[in-house]
């Protein structure tokens, strides 16, 4: 009889997973589901966070104006805490809800995690930032809507290199961070071929991302015209904080990582005076898109949106443009719907917020990147 | 008494079998949401991770909070040598056996290595230079970079073009990128077979001769000192036991997603490996297995909450310890429910 | 040159650590728990010192008290609804996981409050900084008021614990409090003082973390408690000095392993260090060696 408590607990945690197993109900047959996966919690919940509102903001957009050719668009986030595994489980649960099509996931390991099962169920993925070329490589179901890490670190090199922007350049990245080193490895091996020089690379971890000193250091030692920042815009303000009251005089250069540090609440912009950076998105461009969409996130949602949200709100519209495209309707299973999309986007010519997009079967884009600098605390379009 | 132990032992592992069956029963009726049928396998690793735990904390009565770091060289040792075969050895079932055993191998090294020197330390002391230790193993992960040509094997802590390899080899270990592109051999058969392998060992272990020796040092250090026990065997016996079970739950785990990366396994990860240990209770080896697969479920069963999912997590994770550990709780649960409900209170001294 | 400067910026972010460290110790020395979700608290003094002095515009001292009031106040409702009813448990663990419990709040009720975007923090502080050799070596005015502050507390705190009534029956409890309770001491009421005094601790040292690297998130507490809780664990964790030296000491290593052998694996050095320290001595720096009664 004293075992009774335990028979509870073992209770319990059958009918959790009983629960958990019981397959949920399915979405009607005259709307498309369109599942999305990020990192809502957890450290980088700002990443995860901003695709998920600018998606909804897109998919409610695309409702009032009357959905995808005719149906109303069902648009659900779940978070993956910036986490491999809880991504999975993710994507699972959201498969169970009925997903049709995924927008994610969000930051790039978890990516790869999800398009491996994703490739095996032939469910047709876009992710808006996962920059990792391993992103979209597991099967032909998988596009981008951002630039991968390679093309930014190349475009990056060969953008100072043909505008003559330094000679002797440093390069300071997050060593415990995908991105970062992606961005740096493919820079690196660029400017081999650019008529200008690494002098000194430093890195910092995510577990020591508070102090620069010995590393800005550094590159005041080796004398640096440039240094080459490939990492996300937070600590990058820190860096030009220290940089600034160590009076490092250079110029800095960063990829789309660095956008958003001009929304940062408080944060002295004058110190980002001059950075230059490369990114698909500017919240200032005069565009009738980006005006629109810039005015309705900070309304919904309070605050500018950034680089992320520009391409979930983007990925979004892409797949609405896909489906028109293809002609495909709900009551398709999703596999029927991922092989028709993955024709359509190689088919499609996409003009968003963050430029004009075509697609190979690869999955990549192809788009112009853009170079803006910080003058008075906005963007401005560098030739 | 030996009877009633063999007893509650039987239970346990009809609990894991009984859960098998019902599990596969259900999978090949078609009734068992993708959810559940994606967690089965991560859901067996924790088990593993937490009985295996258990073993140092409940059994051995030391707090180690760097049991993610054996976990971690596990995984990478697997699915490195996974992804070194993967192209001459194609039988999975076969790849994920011969990975768990070298992922168990490499941790228990490292187990053996870490415990000599910490194993002397005290309490809370333990646990920060475990601590340590899993935080230094995954620091230096992340910066390894190995690639492999037709030249053979090729190191660096820079980058990937630093390995200097020919062109067509193929990089196995990416710093903080870790491994991709691990085939998905684990099955929900094999975590199963793992847990009762587990099963089998801590629960042989502390029946026997040397497991009451480990618990007789837990309990009185002197008094097992002063009868001729050798402190440090045996401790380093259960260190060692526990690291190489949570090697192989590593490999178990490298070879359910199709990336592997160094930054899962920090403090918090070996954190929440205490969390089931100390929630399903200290030393009760069911209660881990039990604690496991509730908390492991339950972020999960709280999709629905959105936003508020993980607030109301930590309520709940609050909640459930004052109820099972709060000493005015079990004695209110003495009072109300007896001995249905009623936790028994050890009297400490 | 490069020797002064790395010691200079290695002092700066030592500081730092060990005004942290200083909360957890005392705490430490006096509750016997490790609290995890001290880093959490801290995090939330530099929200409140944020809300008030820019949001509300407060003075900055002002706004440095309406942390403390609002971390005193927390660390007493989290001691007496999370940690109290388990001081009796029979294992000392079950407090050690309620606190984690206690931090994933804190991280994603912030989160829900003030969103995951990363603010500014803007010094509180006004004084300026020293320049010396021309120019080359800076030391900041953070710096000075966090070792200042770091000095003045440690004082304090010794002098309040050896010199007062209240800090005797803190001893007491932390020597044994079953023989306190006996000797008419209120045990949970000097227990939930200790907590009062170490959270108050948290919003300084949160305001002055802020300060000096102005960035915050609901998880800017998470790693520098953590390194906080190695600085007090170097220094001989309970020992209020120890905790000083741990901290500075800490931040020291870690800049010069930055420097001189690698920003990667600066961390790993750190825990490197700890570990020969406390296989040499096994209770920290200062720690006291605890006879092993019979």
């Amino acid at each position: 009889m004293k075992n009774l408590r335990k028979v509870l607990c073992v209770t319990m945690a059958a009918a959790m997973t009983t629960a958990l197993a019981l397959p949920a109900a399915v979405f009607a047959d005259d709307t498309f589901h369109i599942g999305m996966i990020g990192p809502i919690t957890g450290a980088a919940a700002i990443y995860g966070s901003a695709v998920a509102n600018a998606g909804q903001l897109a998919v409610d957009e695309i409702n009032e104006a009357g959905g995808i050719a005719g149906f109303q668009v069902e648009y659900t986030a779940e978070d993956d805490e910036h986490d491999a595994e809880k991504s999975v489980n993710a994507y699972n649960s959201l498969k169970d809800k009925g997903m049709q099509m995924l927008l994610g996931t969000v930051t790039s390991a978890p990516c790869i995690a999800v398009e491996a099962e994703a490739a095996a169920d032939n469910m047709f993925l876009l992710t808006p930032s996962g920059t990792a070329v391993e992103c979209i490589q597991a099967g032909d179901n998988a596009f981008r809507v951002c630039f991968s890490d390679p093309a930014q670190g190349t475009a990056a090199a060969q953008y100072i290199g043909e505008h003559g922007l330094a000679e002797k350049v440093g390069v300071l990245y997050n060593s415990s961070d995908v991105y970062s080193t992606g961005v740096y490895a493919t820079f690196r091996a660029e400017a081999e071929n650019q008529p200008f020089e690494i002098v000194e690379d430093q890195s910092f971890t995510d577990d020591s991302n508070k102090d620069f000193s010995t590393q800005l250091l550094a590159f005041k030692d080796a004398g640096c015209e440039l240094i080459f920042v490939p990492f996300y815009y937070d600590p990058a303000y820190l860096v030009l904080g220290q940089a600034a009251d160590m009076g490092l005089e250079t110029k800095w250069f960063g990829v789309d990582g660095m956008d958003g540090i001009l929304s940062v609440e408080n944060f002295d912009t004058s110190l980002a005076e001059d950075v230059m950076l490369l990114t698909p998105f500017s919240v200032s461009a005069e565009d009738e898109l980006t005006q629109n969409f810039v005015a309705k996130y900070k309304e919904a949602y309070g605050e500018e949106p950034n680089q992320f949200a520009a391409d979930a709100y983007d990925g979004v519209y892409i797949m609405k443009q896909a489906i028109e495209q293809a002609g495909v309707t709900p009551d398709m299973s999703y596999s029927e719907i991922c092989d028709a999309l993955k024709t359509a986007m190689t088919e499609i010519e996409f003009t968003g917020v963050t430029g004009t997009i075509t697609w190979d079967a690869s999955g990549e884009p192809t788009k112009a990147p853009m170079a803006v600098v910080i003058k008075n605390g906005a963007y401005e379009l560098m030739d | 008494m030996k009877n009633k132990k063999f007893r509650s032992n039987l239970i346990t592992y009809g609990i894991v079998i009984a859960a098998f069956v019902i599990v596969q029963a259900l999978q090949n009726a078609g009734r068992l949401s993708s959810l559940m049928t994606g967690m089965l396998v991560p859901i067996c690793v924790y088990v593993v991770l937490a009985v295996s735990l258990n073993l140092v904390v409940g059994i051995s009565g030391e707090l180690s909070l760097g049991h993610a770091g054996f976990m971690c060289a596990g995984a990478f040792s697997g699915a490195l040598f996974t992804n070194i075969v993967k192209e001459n050895l194609t039988i999975g079932p076969l790849r994920l056996v011969l990975a768990m055993l070298i992922g168990s191998a490499v941790a228990a090294l490292f187990g053996l290595a870490i415990g000599i020197p910490v194993l002397r330390l005290k309490g809370d002391y333990l646990a920060i230079v475990t601590l340590a230790f899993g935080e230094i193993i995954k620091n230096v992960m992340n910066i390894f970079f190995i690639g492999q040509d037709s030249n053979g094997f090729h190191f660096s802590t820079k980058d990937q073009f630093s390995l200097n390899m020919e062109p067509g080899g193929k990089v196995l270990l990416s710093g903080p990128m870790g491994i991709t592109g691990t085939p998905k051999d684990a099955t929900f058969l094999a975590g199963v077979i793992l847990i009762l392998v587990t099963l089998f060992v801590v629960l042989n272990l502390m029946d026997s001769r040397t497991g009451r020796a480990i618990m007789a040092i837990r309990d009185n250090r002197i008094a097992a000192e002063s009868i001729g026990l050798n402190i440090m065997k045996h401790k380093l016996l259960a260190f060692t036991v526990s690291a190489a079970l949570a090697g192989a739950a590593g490999s178990l785990y490298a070879h359910n997603l199709a990336t592997l990366q160094a930054k899962k396994f920090d403090y918090n990860f070996s954190i929440l490996a205490l969390v089931f240990v100390v929630l399903g209770g200290i030393g009760n080896i069911r209660g881990s297995v039990i604690a496991a697969i509730v908390l492991t479920a339950l972020p999960e069963m709280l999709r629905g909450l959105s936003n508020y999912r993980m607030l109301i997590y930590s309520v709940i994770l609050i909640a459930m310890m004052l109820f099972t550990w709060a000493p005015r709780v079990l004695e209110w649960r003495e009072r109300h429910f007896g001995r249905f409900l009623g936790k028994k209170i050890k009297e400490v001294e | 040159m490069r020797f002064l400067f790395y010691l200079i910026n290695g002092i700066s972010l030592g500081s730092v650590y060990a005004i942290i460290a200083l909360g957890y110790s005392m705490v430490y020395g006096i509750a016997k728990m490790l609290n995890f979700a001290h880093g959490d608290v801290i995090m939330v003094g530099g929200y409140a010192a944020f809300t008030s002095a820019v949001t509300l515009g407060l003075h900055p001292v002002l706004s440095i008290g309406v942390a403390i009031v609002v971390c005193t106040v927390l660390g007493v409702i989290i001691e007496s609804v999370a940690y109290r009813p388990l001081l009796e448990a029979s294992s000392s663990l079950a407090v050690l996981i309620t606190a984690i419990g206690v931090s994933y709040f804190l991280q994603n009720l912030v989160l829900l409050i003030f969103g995951s975007n990363s603010k500014s923090f803007q010094s509180l502080i006004r004084i300026p900084g020293l320049s010396l050799a021309g120019g080359t070596l800076v030391i900041s005015g953070e710096m000075i008021v966090t070792i200042v502050a770091c000095i003045v507390i440690m004082l304090a705190l010794t002098c309040f614990i050896n010199r007062t009534k209240m800090g005797q029956a803190m001893l007491a409890v932390s020597e044994d409090k079953g023989a306190a309770q006996l000797m008419g001491i209120n045990v949970n009421g000097t227990i939930a003082l200790t907590f009062a005094i170490g959270s108050g601790l948290a919003a300084i040292a949160g305001v002055l973390l802020c300060s000096s690297y102005p960035s915050l998130t609901p998880y800017t507490g998470a790693m520098p408690g953590i390194k906080a809780f190695v600085a007090a664990v170097f220094g001989g964790i309970g020992s209020i000095p120890g905790a000083f030296l741990g901290g500075i000491l800490l931040g020291i290593i870690e800049i010069f392993a930055k420097g001189y052998i690698s920003t990667q694996l600066s961390d790993a050095i750190v825990f490197g260090v700890l570990i020969i320290v406390l296989l040499v001595r096994p209770t920290g720096l200062l720690g006291k060696k605890i006879q092993e009664k019979v």
